[in-house]
């Protein structure tokens, strides 16, 4: 051991600007939620207009400027922040930033990060972006209002766009830091014994999010800097001749083309669903091995599934744009590359599925949570696939059926295992377990309340009715028979808010007074639960780490107890 | 606790952290040209046919072809100044890299002579579209020329004395590093080149 | 890097000064047959190649890359499959494209 763990830290080198990645972990995961909740909070505003169009916001209606009632300027710009800082301040950092930080040095027996410095750069950078990001709503021009896709023509001349691509510019290059030493940590600091095929499935999991941002987040770099330059600079990469706005010709060269910018959006984009919905699985497997007690099915499969997940989720992009006018050949690719995909989601699905069978479950808070994402994520693959088919796209394109489909992979998918996640690992990281009674408190109305939000979705998006109108779909005659469902929708989103109360006592209550338990409360194999819990600061073990066995030998038969943890021997 | 294999190497990947970490990074950056070339591609067909080639006529293709050498040189006295350090001569070392920065600097103000030279003719990024790849390439890789000259102004100040003389190898593996980002800015110009001045 | 002593780097020098002359001969090379009088294709492939071989020659000698350990050899071909992947794809999508119209 080095002399430097000795010194005494202050605050500020502790808590604050700490290069401990737990410390990290810690910061990235209370800010993600932070701005988790803010994201939602911004839905629950347009949910009220979209439920009683044009009447007086409650509570928070004096924001929004002299009426009280929310213009459909500012719901535009709540719809794009909404959709930004779910995806890029708040799920990824959770999941990557956080659970990543946290968990993957200590499932690997590692004392740190590769680069402590640098990931605490990877968080400050963000931090920096999330600041940017939440300060546009203060500007004089507003907050983007173009989308999170940002489209041009549009966003070319929407306000509040050129501060949203500087906040991009700083959430890349933090997911790019962070994700880098993801990949280096993995691959040089697990400890001896712990071969590749004895990592836990988190770790895979982890390690292939890595790649896919590491690789795919520098084309949107890119194009945020070409779309930067025709804000700034007046180019115009995204415009083509001749176009016309606000009924004048647009004075600029020409020539340049949207779909490129479609192209190298969605180039991140896609692989960026999986970036979502990784780490959420590999939280999931750990979590289910874990309260079955069994190793986890086809543990193999698991592994090569996801690896070939995040290889194909680089060439399925352009299934967003078959709509953009693509000849057959391409859209057959795409259609035919689109369908592939789906075979190692399904994969992985059915293995968790697989490992349920016969086991004695144990239905503890972490352990609903995962369960539960297993139907929910269901749904949410299975109504992707008519998204992937030209054909039906061609309907269902830009409706609610498509808001429908991806909530049901982020939100009762992703947030509810991110949730198992934070349930399972809490123990490990205050060393008190969270209440249980109130976990359930917690689970029950989020699982219902989940599903009156988005179920009806598709059943308005079926109806042919578009998803970003301020008015949810009045005006349209086609909507007519559906529109009762938007109050249904909301009092559900309401309810879904009221429904988190119970974990933010249960997370404040808990800390401080929480049941005391030992290093291994849920008696699990993997290697983080043999580090002292928290874990020693700026080193997590107390001595060095041996793994001999693989990560999920449960009830293996002849041993004294029903868990074998890797490093015993 | 000591962080492991930061000097020295994992005996199963034979790799220290940061020599995989600057790949890794270097496989970002790949994948970011990468993004500009796509775009560049598309934008070229997207254009009226001779659009780029005639925009393209009006560089200067001397200034272009000399910032090639120069950028070349600076390549092969970096990766000089590291065998320098690897022979334990660090006069040499300071020698190598001084000449590395210097060419870093010729690179950066010719590029100057080149940008001025446009806005006195009155083309901006604007002008075309063609122009506006030219600026927005150039410029990046330009950012990129600025931030290895700082990293590696770093090292030939007197705080690469201090710890060439604290950690030798650990120095020796920085400067490495350090190379191999310099020769990736190089290899980008490579194809900026010709794409941009030649085609 | 304990097993290059001073013979060893003495050599790698060597081949670097070799590789800094041809890097060199290629630019003059590619600036000539710039001005040659061929077709735009011709050009584009020409101009490229040599791009390519001079790109090659500081990946392999310069960054060492011909003698590089696996595990980056690795990350570096699967960086380049996705990078032709998004190089190309636009590209052959718009081809695609033009020729419905
Ligand atoms: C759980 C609570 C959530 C609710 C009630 C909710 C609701 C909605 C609704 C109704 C829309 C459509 C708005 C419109 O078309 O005008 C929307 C859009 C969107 N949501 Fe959510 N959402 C939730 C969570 C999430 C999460 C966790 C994510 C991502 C990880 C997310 C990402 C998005 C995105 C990307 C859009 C599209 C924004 C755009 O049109 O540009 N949402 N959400
Ligand atoms: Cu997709």
């Amino acid at each position: 051991m080095s002399n430097d763990s000795h010194h005494e830290e202050n605050f500020l080198q502790k808590y604050i600007f700490s290069v401990d990645h737990k410390v990290i972990g810690l910061q990235y995961g209370i800010t993600s939620l932070l701005f988790l909740f803010f994201g939602f909070c911004l839905m629950m505003v347009m949910r009220w207009q979209l439920a009683y169009p044009e009447t007086s916001v409650p509570i928070v209606g004096w924001l929004l400027g002299e009426s009280d009632i929310l213009m459909p300027e500012i719901y535009n710009m709540l719809g794009a922040m909404h959709g930004t800082i779910m995806i890029f301040l708040g799920v990824v950092p959770l999941a990557v930033g956080a659970f990543g930080n946290y968990i993957v040095p200590l499932q690997i027996g590692a004392p740190d990060m590769a680069f402590p410095k640098l990931n605490a750069a990877s968080y400050w950078s963000y931090f920096i972006g999330g600041v940017i990001m939440l300060a546009s709503f203060f500007m004089p021009e507003g907050a983007a209002r173009s989308g999170w896709t940002s489209y041009p023509p549009l966003s070319i001349f929407e306000t509040g766009q050129t501060t949203w691509l500087i906040g991009m510019v700083f959430l890349i290059t933090s997911s790019l830091l962070g994700s880098m030493n993801i990949i280096v940590t993995i691959v040089q600091l697990r400890a001896p014994g712990l071969s590749w095929f004895r990592l836990p499935f988190f770790v895979w999991a982890q390690f292939v999010t890595a790649f896919l941002l590491v690789l795919a987040f520098p084309p949107l770099e890119a194009a945020a800097v070409l779309q930067l330059m025709d804000r700034v600079a007046h180019t115009s990469f995204f415009l083509p001749s001749g176009l016309v706005y606000s009924g004048a010709t647009v004075d600029v060269y020409g020539s340049g083309s949207p779909l490129l910018w479609q192209h190298l959006f969605w180039f991140l984009a896609h692989p960026e669903v999986y970036v979502l919905i990784l780490p959420a699985m590999g939280i999931v497997g750990d979590v289910i091995a874990n309260n079955t007690r069994k190793p986890l099915w086809g543990y193999k499969s698991l592994v090569y599934a996801s690896v070939f997940l995040g290889f194909m989720s680089f060439i399925v992009w352009a299934h967003h744009m078959f709509l953009t006018g693509m000849g057959q050949a391409m859209s057959a690719f795409f259609q035919t590359t689109t369908m592939i995909i789906s075979i190692p989601s399904v994969v992985i699905l059915t293995a968790f599925f697989i490992s349920l069978w016969g086991a004695s479950i144990r239905f503890t808070t972490p352990m609903l949570f995962a369960l539960a994402f297993l139907p929910m994520f269901g749904i949410g693959g299975l109504t992707g696939l008519p998204l992937g088919v030209g054909a039906s796209d061609i309907h269902l394109h830009d409706t609610y059926y498509v808001i429908g489909h991806f909530h049901y992979v982020v939100a009762p998918g992703t947030i509810f295992a991110l949730f198992a996640g934070i349930y399972y690992w809490f123990p490990k990281i205050t060393g008190r377990k969270m209440s249980e009674a109130l976990g359930k408190l917690h689970f029950w109305p989020s699982l219902i309340f989940m599903n009156g939000v988005f179920m009806p979705m598709f059943i308005q998006g079926l109806a042919g009715v578009s998803r970003r109108l301020y008015d949810g779909g009045q005006l349209y005659a086609h909507a007519q028979d559906v529109l009762q469902w938007n109050e249904f929708m909301s009092i559900s989103a309401f309810c879904l808010a009221a429904a988190q109360i119970p974990f933010i006592i249960n997370v404040f209550v808990s800390m401080f007074n929480g049941e005391k338990v030992d290093r291994n409360p849920w008696g699990a194999t993997t290697v983080e639960w043999s580090a002292p819990s928290p874990p020693v600061p700026h080193a997590n073990f107390e001595g060095d780490v041996e793994v001999y066995r693989g990560p999920y030998e449960y009830s293996v038969p002849g041993a004294d107890k029903d868990f074998s943890p890797q490093t015993e021997k | 606790m000591q962080i492991p294999y930061i000097v020295e190497e994992r005996p199963d990947t034979g790799l220290n952290n940061s020599k995989l970490g600057i790949w890794v990074f270097l496989a970002s950056e790949i994948m970011l040209f990468g993004g500009l070339f796509s775009a560049y591609v598309f934008l070229r067909m997207a254009a009226p046919v001779g659009d780029f080639a005639y925009w393209g006529s009006k560089l200067s293709i001397p200034m272009a072809t000399f910032n090639t050498i120069v950028l070349i040189s600076s390549s092969v006295t970096v990766i000089m100044s590291w065998a320098s350090l690897k022979m334990k001569d660090f006069e040499k070392y300071k020698m190598y890299m001084g000449l590395t920065l210097l060419c870093a600097f010729l690179f950066l103000v010719v590029k100057y002579f080149e940008y001025t030279g446009k806005f006195h003719h009155g083309i901006y990024p604007s002008s075309s579209t063609f122009m506006g790849i030219y600026f927005t390439l150039t410029g990046l890789h330009m950012l990129h020329i600025i931030g290895g000259m700082i990293v590696m102004g770093y090292f030939w100040l007197p705080f690469g004395n201090k710890m060439w003389q604290s950690d030798p190898e650990r120095f020796t593996n920085r400067i490495e590093v350090a190379g191999l980002y310099w020769h990736f800015v190089d290899l980008v110009w490579i194809f900026l080149f010709p794409i941009l001045y030649l085609l | 890097m304990s097993d290059h002593d001073n013979g060893h780097i003495q050599e790698h020098i060597k081949v670097y000064l070799t590789v800094f002359g041809a890097l060199g001969a290629l630019t003059l090379l590619t600036v000539a047959a710039s001005y040659m009088d061929v077709s735009t294709t011709e050009a584009i492939f020409l101009a490229l190649t040599i791009a390519t071989v001079k790109a090659s020659l500081v990946a392999g000698y310069f960054m060492h890359l011909i003698t590089e350990k696996h595990t980056i050899i690795w990350i570096l071909c699967l960086t380049f499959v996705f990078f032709l992947f998004c190089m190309f794809i636009p590209m052959i999508t718009t081809i695609d494209h033009a020729s419905l119209s």
